[in-house]
Parts: C-alpha cells; sequence; structure tokens
C-alpha cells in the first residue's frame, strides 16, 4: 500500500513543482505577492510529498518488499541492514528519487534564506527550479519509476552490486547529488538575473554562498568516490578518467571558475555576464552527466543500466534548459554591463586567467569525453580515449593556473602593486624550489623535470597561502573569514598537489606469485604472505590472505586483504589490506590462487597518497569557512551602502 | 586601462587560449587514442602494427592456461569468427574468467613455434574485464551481429542484456 502511495506522493510533487513554477514565475511579472506567495508553500509541498515518496521506498527496502521490482533487482533478505538503506540510492531509479529530493531540499533552502532579495526575484528563481524540478520528477515518472510492481512478488531478491557493498555507498551519491543539484541555484539564479536585466552587487553576493556550498560538496564528494575507488575498485588507483567520473569534474571545474568570478563581480562589478554564462554551462554541464551517465552511450566502470527512451529524454530536457538559457542569455547579456576598467596586472585579471584555464581544462576534458561519440556517429570506428589523453591536456592549463594562483592571491584589485609581498613571494619560491629538489633528487632518488615542477608549484602555492595571515596576525590584525576560507581553500591545493605529483611520480607497483612463506620487497619493504584461510561475512564468502609487512627485520603491518565471492551474485571482489601512514600507503591485493597454493598479490608503495584526499578536505573546509562568513547574512538593509560598482564609462 | 583596450586583450587572451588549446589537442588525441579492434579486425590487417592497442572480445571457453603457481597465463580472445592468442603476466582482474567479455591492451607479435599456423599472438600490459557479469565490449556484440548465425545471435541476445544494476 504505502508503495502506491509514495507513486502518488510522486506524482503530486511534480503537480506541486508545476504550481511552483508558474506562480514563481506569473507572480514575479505580475507583481501579486499572494502568488508568489504560493510558489513559496508549493516548494514546502513538494519537499514533503518528495520526502515522503523516499521514506516509502526506504521503508519498501527496510521490509525486504520483492513486490517492487526495484527492490527485487537490487536487495536481499541477506543484506545488512545499513545496506538495505543505502541500497536505496543503489541503482538508477532510487538515485534519481534522490536527486529530486535534494532539489526540493535546495528549493525549500532558496524559499527560506531569501530575505536579502527581492519577492520578484525571488519568485523567478523558485520558478525556474520548479520548471527543473517538473522536468525530473516527469522523467522519474514516465521513465524510471522506482515503484513499479512485480507481480508475481519475487521470493528473493537480486542483491545489491558487491561493489557498492560499502559503508562510502551512503556518504558519496547524497553527498556528490547535493553538489551537483546545488548548481540549479546559481543556474536559477543567473536566468533570472538574465529575466530582470539586472545583475548587481547584492545578486552576486547572495548567489556566491550558493555557488560555495555546491562547490564543497562536489569537492567533498568527488574526493569520497576517488577514495572509494581506491580502496574498492581501483587496485590502488584514485582517478580513471572514467566518463562517470569526468561528468562529475566537469561541473566541478565550472563551479570553480564561477565561485571565484562571482568574487570580481561583487567587489567590482566586473564579469556580469561572463559569470553568468559560467553559472548556465554549470548546471548544464551537471545536467550532461547525468545524461551521459544514465543513457549509457558512454561505456564506463561504473556500468549503468541503459535505456535509449532514457537517454532520448535527458537529452530533450538538457536540450531545453541549454538552449533556453542561451537563447535568454544572448537576448538579455547585453543589459548586464560591466562598468569599471582594471589594469593588467591585477586582481581581476589573475581571476580572469583563472577562468579562461579552468574553463578550457573543462572543455578538453569534455572533447575527449565526448570524442568517441562523436567519431562512431561519423561511422570512422570505435575509439576509446585512455588517460594518457586526460593527463597530458588536464596538466597544459592546471600547471600555469597553480603557479599564477601563487603570486595572483595577493594581488590588489584594480592594480596591483606587489610591494609589501616581493620578498615573502620569493622567499617562498625559493623554499619551494629547494624542497622539490630535495624530494626529488635526495628522498626518491630519482630526478622528473614534471614532479619537479609539480612539487615546487604545489609547493608554492603551498607556503603563499600562508603569506597573508601570517603577515596580518603579525601586525596584530585580525584575520577576516574570506580571508581564512581563501586561504585553507589553496592550502588544500597545493598539499593536493603534492601528494598527486608525488604519487604518480614515485609509486611502485609489483605483481608477484607467493606461496605461503615466500616474501617479495619493494621499496625497503618486506611482504611475507603468511597464510591463507576461509572467512565468511554475513552475505559472502572469502579467502583472507594474511601479509606480515617488515622493515629492517622490524615488523611494521599486518595486512589482511581479502578475496570475497558474493553469494548472490557469485561476483568475486578484491578487498585491498592498506597499512596507512601520513607518508605512505602499503597496499597489497590478493588476485587468484595460481594452484599449488601460489596466490597472485600485487603490493604497491604509494607515497603521499593521502595528501591527495585530505587536501580536498582542507579545500573543503576553506569553502565552508566561507560560507558562514556574516557578511551574507547581512540583511537588505545593510546591503545599500556597499560596493556599488564604479558608473559605465563606455 | 580603456575599455577597448580591456576588449583587445580580452580577445586576445581567448584566441591565444584557443589555439594553443587547439594545437596541444591535436598532437594528444592522435598518441593516445585508442582504437578498439575485435579479432577479426586483427585478421583483416586493421589491428595497428609496432604500437598497443586495445583488444576486445570474449575469453574462449577452455583456452585459459597456466603453468600451476606462475603468473603467466595464455588465452584466446574470440569474437566467435577469429581468436588472438594473449599472454599475460600479473595480477587478473576480478571478474576475468571463461566466457566473460574483456578488453586486453597490447601488442602483436610474431607467433612462437608452439603455436598453430596462421594464429596470431599479442603480449598484453593491461587485461581489463568489466563490473558487470554480463558485460560485452560493444564492438563485439556488433560484430557478432554481423556474423548471422542464430545460435550465436541468441546466445548475444542473453549475454548482452542491459545490467540490472550500476
Amino acid at each position: 500500500m504505502s508503495v502506491e502511495l509514495g507513486h502518488f506522493a510522486l506524482i503530486l510533487a511534480f503537480s506541486l513543482a508545476l504550481v511552483q513554477a508558474f506562480f514563481g514565475l506569473a507572480g514575479s511579472y505580475r507583481k501579486l505577492d499572494n502568488w508568489m506567495a504560493a510558489s513559496c508553500s508549493a516548494v514546502a509541498g513538494q519537499l514533503v510529498f518528495t520526502l515522503f515518496a523516499f521514506a516509502c521506498l526506504t521503508a519498501a527496502f527496510l521490509r525486504n518488499d520483492f513486490s517492487v521490482l526495484y527492490v527485487a533487482n537490487n536487495s536481499n533478505t541477506e543484506l545488512p541492514m545499513f545496506y538495505r538503506f543505502a541500497a536505496v540510492w543503489g541503482a538508477h531509479e532510487g538515485s534519481l528519487l534522490l536527486w529530486l529530493l535534494i532539489l526540493s531540499a535546495w528549493s525549500a533552502a532558496v524559499a527560506l534564506f531569501n530575505r536579502t532579495m527581492s519577492p520578484e526575484f525571488t519568485g523567478k528563481v523558485l520558478g525556474v527550479l520548479g520548471l527543473i524540478s517538473a522536468g525530473f520528477s516527469l522523467f522519474i515518472i514516465t521513465t524510471s519509476n522506482p515503484f513499479e510492481r512485480l507481480l508475481p512478488a519475487a521470493l528473493q531478491g537480486a542483491d545489491l552490486n558487491p561493489l557498492l557493498q560499502d559503508p562510502a555507498l551512503a556518504a558519496h551519491p547524497p553527498m556528490l547529488y547535493t553538489g551537483y543539484v546545488g548548481l540549479a541555484v546559481p543556474f536559477a539564479c543567473a536566468v533570472a538575473a538574465l529575466l530582470e536585466g539586472k545583475l548587481d552587487a547584492a545578486w552576486a553576493r547572495w548567489v556566491r554562498p550558493w555557488a560555495t556550498m555546491s562547490w564543497l560538496f562536489l569537492t567533498l564528494g568527488i574526493s569520497l568516490g576517488s577514495f572509494w575507488a581506491y580502496y574498492e575498485l581501483g587496485w590502488g588507483g584514485w582517478w580513471f578518467w572514467d566518463p562517470v567520473e569526468n561528468a562529475s569534474f566537469m561541473p566541478w571545474l565550472m563551479c570553480t571558475a564561477l565561485i571565484h568570478s562571482l568574487a570580481v563581480t561583487e567587489k567590482r562589478g566586473l564579469f556580469k555576464s561572463w559569470t553568468v554564462l559560467l553559472a548556465i554551462f554549470g548546471f548544464s554541464l551537471s545536467l550532461l552527466g547525468t545524461f551521459l551517465v544514465r543513457s549509457g552511450v558512454l561505456v564506463s566502470v561504473h556500468a549503468f543500466a541503459s535505456d535509449p527512451s532514457r537517454g532520448l529524454f535527458i537529452l530533450i530536457f538538457l536540450t531545453l534548459c541549454i538552449g533556453g538559457a542561451l537563447t535568454l542569455y544572448g537576448w538579455r547579456a547585453e543589459r548586464l554591463k560591466s562598468g569599471a576598467g582594471f589594469a593588467v596586472v591585477s586582481r581581476e585579471s589573475f581571476l580572469l586567467f583563472n577562468n579562461v584555464l579552468l574553463v578550457v581544462a573543462a572543455g578538453l576534458i569534455l572533447l575527449g569525453t565526448l570524442y568517441p561519440l562523436f567519431v562512431d556517429a561519423l561511422n570512422l570506428g570505435k575509439i576509446s580515449v585512455g588517460p594518457p589523453y586526460f593527463s597530458v591536456v588536464f596538466l597544459i592549463p592546471m600547471l600555469p593556473l597553480v603557479l599564477l594562483l601563487a603570486v595572483g592571491m595577493h594581488a590588489g584589485w584594480k592594480q596591483a602593486r606587489f610591494t609589501s609581498i616581493r620578498q615573502p613571494l620569493v622567499i617562498t619560491l625559493i623554499v619551494a624550489m629547494l624542497f622539490a629538489a630535495a624530494m626529488t633528487v635526495l628522498i626518491f632518488n630519482r630526478f622528473s623535470l614534471l614532479c619537479f615542477v609539480g612539487l615546487l608549484a604545489g609547493g608554492w602555492v603551498l607556503l603563499s597561502s600562508l603569506i597573508e595571515p601570517f603577515q596580518r596576525l603579525r601586525a596584530g590584525h585580525s584575520l577576516s573569514r574570506g580571508i581564512v576560507a581563501m586561504s585553507l581553500a589553496h592550502f588544500g591545493v597545493g598539499v593536493f598537489m603534492l601528494g598527486v605529483t608525488t604519487v604518480s611520480t614515485y609509486t611502485i607497483e609489483k605483481d608477484v606469485s607467493l606461496n605461503k612463506g615466500q616474501s617479495t620487497e619493494i621499496a625497503g619493504y618486506q611482504f611475507t604472505l603468511t597464510k591463507t584461510e576461509p572467512v565468511s561475512g554475513p552475505n559472502y564468502e572469502a579467502v583472507e590472505g594474511t601479509v606480515r609487512v617488515t622493515r629492517d627485520g622490524q615488523e611494521v603491518a599486518v595486512l589482511h586483504p581479502q578475496k570475497r565471492i558474493y553469494r548472490v551474485r557469485t561476483s568475486p571482489m578484491t578487498e585491498a589490506g592498506i597499512d596507512a601512514h601520513w607518508q605512505r600507503d602499503l597496499f597489497v591485493a590478493l588476485g587468484d590462487e595460481l594452484g599449488n597454493g601460489v596466490w597472485s598479490l600485487r603490493v604497491q608503495y604509494k607515497p603521499l597518497v593521502r595528501f591527495i584526499w585530505l587536501g580536498t578536505v582542507i579545500m573543503a573546509l576553506g569553502g565552508i569557512v566561507g560560507v558562514t562568513d556574516r557578511r551574507y547574512r547581512a540583511r537588505a538593509a545593510v546591503q545599500q551602502d556597499q560596493a556599488q560598482p564604479v558608473p559605465a564609462r563606455s | 586601462m580603456t575599455p577597448r583596450r580591456r576588449r583587445m586583450l580580452f580577445v586576445g587572451l581567448i584566441l591565444l587560449a584557443v589555439s594553443s588549446a587547439a594545437a596541444f589537442l591535436l598532437t594528444a588525441l592522435n598518441g593516445n587514442v585508442q582504437y578498439n579492434i575485435v579479432p577479426s579486425d586483427v585478421f583483416a590487417g586493421k589491428a595497428p602494427k609496432d604500437r598497443t592497442f586495445r583488444l576486445g572480445g570474449m575469453v574462449e571457453q577452455g583456452s585459459v592456461k597456466r603453468e600451476p603457481g606462475s603468473l603467466q597465463i595464455q588465452f584466446d580472445i574470440t569474437d566467435y569468427a577469429h581468436e588472438v592468442t594473449v599472454r599475460y603476466s600479473g595480477v587478473l582482474p576480478d571478474l576475468f574468467r571463461e566466457g566473460q567479455g574483456v578488453v586486453v591492451r597490447g601488442k602483436l607479435v610474431k607467433a612462437t613455434n608452439d603455436m598453430k599456423d596462421g594464429q596470431r599472438l599479442m603480449i598484453a600490459e593491461e587485461v581489463l574485464a568489466k563490473h558487470d557479469e554480463n558485460y560485452m565490449p560493444p564492438n563485439v556484440a556488433e560484430s557478432l551481429k554481423k556474423t548471422h548465425d542464430t545460435r550465436r545471435m541468441q546466445e548475444t541476445a542473453v549475454t548482452s542484456q542491459p545490467p540490472v544494476n550500476n
């Protein structure tokens, strides 16, 4: 019964989304306060009904209701309770429902925190969000209904994909989707600004926290996904340039560009139409990502259920969204004139470089991701663009970006003079150089130019981000949240760079075959396979190896890699044994039994690999500090006297 | 800076970015595009001679050979029309087994003496199997369709069903 109620609630949510869209947009044009208020109520209703639908689906999972097709396909009575809960978004239909739930939560947040903006503007924003919401709920109802019945009911479910049976499933998709869908808010604001033909500092100040929020969720979501892949699927890899990864990474790049461009728009009233364009592209790319992932046009390790009708629906939706927004942009962008000018050497131009480079990076990744599709469509053969392409083309815009960042974050607005900062910048550069040289030559004993440059850039950004807080504190000034946020985020970039550079240059990997008692050695560590024994988990059987790691005769760790066979799907899974340490990970994965009790093993030494995720967490921390800045909570009355752009001179 | 000069700077920057991007792109794409080849292409002479490429197909039933205790493994990849023998040394992916769709990255080499006449040999650097029991490389499925063998068509129908799950 509750399943039908859930379905019904979903249809109600769809109707309310239409109500929200109509009253929001029409109300703001006709300036009818009660219509706009109706739009807000529709948002609340939509959230309640989507939440209810979601709860119904969750209940079906917890009860093992195999008369629901989606549950029968993705659950099993043996599945532990925790995974039954997370399995709700373990596959296509449920994850789209999560998408919708998150969108309605964001819409509700917009309806709640709109005090500083005019009701007309809020009405338009809610109207646009309502349209997106209506489109998505229609998509779920017509092509991917999670409440579809399976009659007669299955006696037992097909189980959740073993690959997904990991605690990270509970956090990674919701986090990533929150970021993905959060980009709908800046998108809606950009469209609303185009409709109003007005974009001022107050607009930018209002949009900034929304963009930063989705950026920080995207950052954490992607990072968590990468970490998950590292210990679960990747045999020690942490990024594969898989289409699905790219689908999340491109919006991240756009969003990063957007939050920087928004800063210029707020402080200086510049880059207005560019900001709007970035907001449109950001959300478009997250829709495109959904399309690529869901339609199955691209083959990826994420092996999603593919269904052409789903793909077609999203493609049409995508065309309407992007096409509509860009048409509106072409028609109205003229009105968003930017006034003031700036010198060649100024924070504005550094941020311009930042934006251009980030967008170029996103474009290159987009090209690599879609290239196989084009080639196939033109009948030129089936190709795949491999990681080598992405690693090369991604570095080209990124290295200059990071080097410019080290200097750019100290540039002043309008015209930058580096008089007070020149000395610390040079000192930090020299220190970073010495550090990079020491790392490559002394510690790892193998010089590589690319690695040297990477370490230099990472080290420089890391140190450079500390200059400003350090100088301020020494002069007895307090630190504003803005500065702490910026310094933290950029410090995180530095940490990330150090991790990526080191791990990609100095990883040592070896496939070996070991019998009990035999050992192998990498990077000075001795790995000995002491035993293999069968163990069993709640819904799987496994062989567990015990690998003793020693260095100079001293025991470092005892690792327990497993080879699991899940009972229902009978697919084997590798659980790596990892010894984590701040400066290196030792990674052991059990391969197959090769006969005569000999096992194949992959052993890896991964220096500084933890810095990758540590860096992203620090970046996200910077985002959190930025979002909680009190400036953004200022009431309408306060904002009047602030940072109005210099009048137009053109 | 006047708006006019600023606009010029802006346009110049974008031109610079786009042209350098295009230049790098072409070189990068040229070197890194991997053609997905099936065994029939190898026999039709369409496979690259001296560089690595990706060969897709199903692992032939009963073709996997391994000396007990050794990392060295040999198996045949088939698209049900032709087979290519593959040799690999290393850890195999979880889902590698006979009858499973795999993609192998490697180079064609001269057949060794112990092999039959006309047999082709690839030394693999990497073996990928998809995390999905029903996976079949798309062009294998296509090449299967072309063979018009009803028995095999049925097999395709079974094996190329879309996965139920992500």
